[in-house]
């Protein structure tokens, strides 16, 4: 082989190898997944991670003909540095949907890119209602504060709870689920007497709780993220609030499905209302409990994983929709309207506001098989999102 | 009322365990420990530990956690700390702010990073109410307990250094190292005993804060400031002085939170504020001495 036939099959051999990589990138079809891995809400990132892996094991990776690959990047649960990574992720990776959040600030930050890069932004979790609202390109599959607050609001007035003090942590999802929770029960004809709002990191709950007690209401209605419901729950007992009459009323992040057991026995009869109980009667959930603890070391799922679970499952679908061929603009459309039934029960998202309608339902948690379960024993039909009425 | 005032004892008292190690190893030894939350937080963890894995009673796991949290505090003494004791204070600080974060990550990775709960027996729960209308005064048997342990710490300390042969050591080693030194003293033994005590005194705090405060790992970072805040009112000068701020602080911040519940993460920085700006120093100076 002289010199010159040496170069040209090196050139051709590396323009084919080339083209077999461009033409294998072309061929994939790639989520970005952004969650709070470590930090204070690593649950939520763990149990969306759990779900997501769990959706793809059971589906396939490989849909109308592309290699879905799932890239997870840990944005520990701050604001930036989850624009940052979803910047990255669309710029150096090509992402075709970003998807995660676990929270409203991180799903904030990442909604302008959304918009500008016109790519599909699946929010599997974070829950303050104007999320949506923040670019056209987002669509969600968690729930929103309003939506499961009301079912609480509703069932409250109707079984002799007349006065309530709300204690909700000072953000976003607090102060939405504080107004909705005060209007529908007002309308409701209810009162409520005071509105406490807890710093987010606050370590102790005792003033707050102290204030509550001595208002002397019917029930507290609280909301606080998952996590710093045990803690909520044990100082509720401990400062004798259970046994001066007044009745602990919650959207279901307090009893959330992942600490209930951790909390024993104070939690049982804590009436909740929420969009996904563990304990949930359908065999769709059974099977989806059941693969999701083998797969995960018996680990249970919440409502975190059912957000993380459906969000794959929209993506697939429009995936298939559209046949691989679409960009974010088809994708989008094809993620509008589609209607299934998930392992909470049957879910719609709505086409116009791209936010999800599902049945909420009014929990009770109790000791099911010597373990705590929100059990659900009255059903909301087709919920939508009350905060975008406004 | 009185409740609240009780409640605001419990929570100083338990800031006061917690910081009176800072208040040791920053006034009597002169050295700037940021990586105390962090033995804090292994005293937390040991409890955790020994009551979910191996279902240890809690009370036998509070001395533990103490003799865990020294022992660790003993050997990095010998080998990190000690080199540092003669470098300038921004090295000091760089030096134990890396090591907190160490800390947290680690535990991070160790333990996860969810709260974590435990589980008290049942006599410390509930609570008891005297009294009755505006001057009820409810006491959670919880929140009695830590103020008894932490009144009888305080005893014993006070004691400690106010009166027994080892007091008179440390307090010399401290102010004049050569010449205690040349008296035959030996300060690195003085200095290895007091900063794992120091420690210990933090994980004892971190073991029955644990119930109180949550338990995760970015709890050096969280308490950090009160610390500070305790030592930084308190003077490093005694042990009344951080006793009486943390109790100030305790109190402030609970009927701050309770009364003006818009405003209550701040009154304790208001309160520091004023404070500082009234005695420098802090509330208690020692005359003379450094």
């Amino acid at each position: 082989m002289n010199k010159r036939t040496f170069i040209q099959a090196a050139v051709m051999a590396t323009v084919a190898l080339a083209g077999a990589q461009a033409l294998a990138q072309d061929n994939k079809f790639r989520i970005g997944l952004l969650l709070p891995m470590t930090g204070p809400f690593a649950s939520t990132g763990r149990q969306i991670e759990a779900a997501a892996k769990l959706y793809m094991a059971q589906n396939g990776d490989t849909v109308a003909g592309k290699k879905v690959e799932l890239i997870i990047k840990d944005d520990t649960g701050t604001p930036d540095v989850t624009k940052r990574l979803a910047q990255e992720m669309i710029v150096n990776d090509k992402v075709n949907v970003l998807a995660g959040f676990g929270l409203t600030p991180l799903a904030l930050a990442t909604a302008p890119l959304a918009t500008q890069s016109k790519t599909p932004m699946v929010v599997m979790a974070a829950a303050t209602s104007s999320i949506t609202q923040a670019s056209p390109y987002i669509v969600r599959t968690s729930f929103t504060l309003p939506q499961v607050t009301i079912g609480v609001a509703d069932w409250a007035p109707r079984n002799g709870i007349k006065k309530v003090v709300s204690l909700v942590s000072d953000y976003g999802p607090g102060i939405d689920a504080e107004r909705t929770f005060k209007d529908r029960f007002t309308f409701n004809g209810g009162t409520v007497v005071d509105a406490v709002r807890v710093p987010l990191r606050n370590p102790d709950f005792a003033p707050f709780l102290q204030k509550v007690r001595d208002a002397k209401p019917d029930a507290v209605f609280a909301f606080v993220p998952s996590g710093a419901g045990s803690a909520l729950m044990k100082q509720f007992a401990e400062r004798g609030l259970d046994k001066a009459g007044i009745k602990l009323i919650a959207t279901g992040d307090v009893t959330d499905d992942d600490i209930l057991n951790d909390m024993g026995e104070v939690a049982v009869g804590v009436v909740t209302s929420h969009h996904y109980s563990a304990a949930h009667k359908s065999p769709l959930n059974q099977k989806f409990v059941e693969a999701f603890g083998k797969a995960n070391k018996g680990l249970r799922p919440n409502f975190m994983a059912v957000g993380g679970y459906d969000g794959m499952r929209v993506i697939y679908e429009a995936l298939k929709t559209t046949k691989g061929a679409g960009g974010g603009e088809a994708l989008l459309a094809a993620m509008k309207g589609q209607v299934f039934e998930s392992p909470r029960g049957p879910i719609f998202v709505d086409a116009q506001s791209r936010d999800i309608v599902q049945n909420v339902y009014i929990r009770k948690v109790e000791k099911v098989g010597g373990q705590l379960y929100n059990v659900e024993f009255e059903t909301i039909k087709d919920v939508k999102d009350p905060g975008k009425a406004r | 009322m009185l409740t609240i005032l009780f409640d605001g004892i419990a929570y100083g008292m338990l800031l006061f365990v917690l910081a009176v190690g800072l208040a040791v190893t920053m006034g009597l030894m002169n050295f700037i420990n940021l990586a105390h939350g962090a033995f804090a937080m292994v005293g937390g963890y040991i409890t955790v530990l020994l009551m979910q894995r191996l279902g240890m009673p809690f009370l036998l796991c509070l001395p533990l956690a103490f003799a865990g949290a020294a022992l660790l505090g003993g050997v990095l003494e010998r080998t990190l700390y000690r080199p540092m004791y003669a470098r300038p204070h921004l090295d000091q600080v760089l030096f134990s702010i890396g090591l907190t974060f160490m800390a947290v990550a680690s535990m991070d990775y160790f333990m996860g990073s969810t709260q974590q709960i435990i589980q008290l027996p049942d006599w410390l729960r509930g609570r008891t109410e005297i009294g009755s209308g505006s001057w009820i005064l409810g006491m959670g048997h919880y929140r009695l307990f830590i103020v008894a342990v932490c009144a009888a710490l305080t005893l014993a300390l006070q004691y400690v250094l106010a009166r027994t042969r080892f007091g008179s050591r440390l307090r010399a080693s401290v102010d004049d190292q050569r010449v205690a030194a040349g008296l035959g003293i030996n300060v690195n033994v003085v200095f290895l005993s007091t900063f794992a005590v120091g420690s210990g005194l933090a994980g004892l705090g971190g073991a029955l804060g644990a119930e109180v405060l949550g338990l995760d790992p970015t709890f050096p970072l969280k308490f950090m400031i009160y610390f500070l805040i305790v030592v930084a009112v308190g003077g490093t000068s005694s042990i009344t002085g951080p006793l009486l701020a943390a109790l100030l602080l305790g109190i402030a911040d609970v009927a701050g939170k309770y009364y003006i519940p818009k405003l209550g993460a701040f009154i304790v920085y208001s309160l520091m504020i004023a404070i500082l700006i009234w005695r420098p120093q802090g509330l208690f100076v020692r005359k003379g001495g450094k």
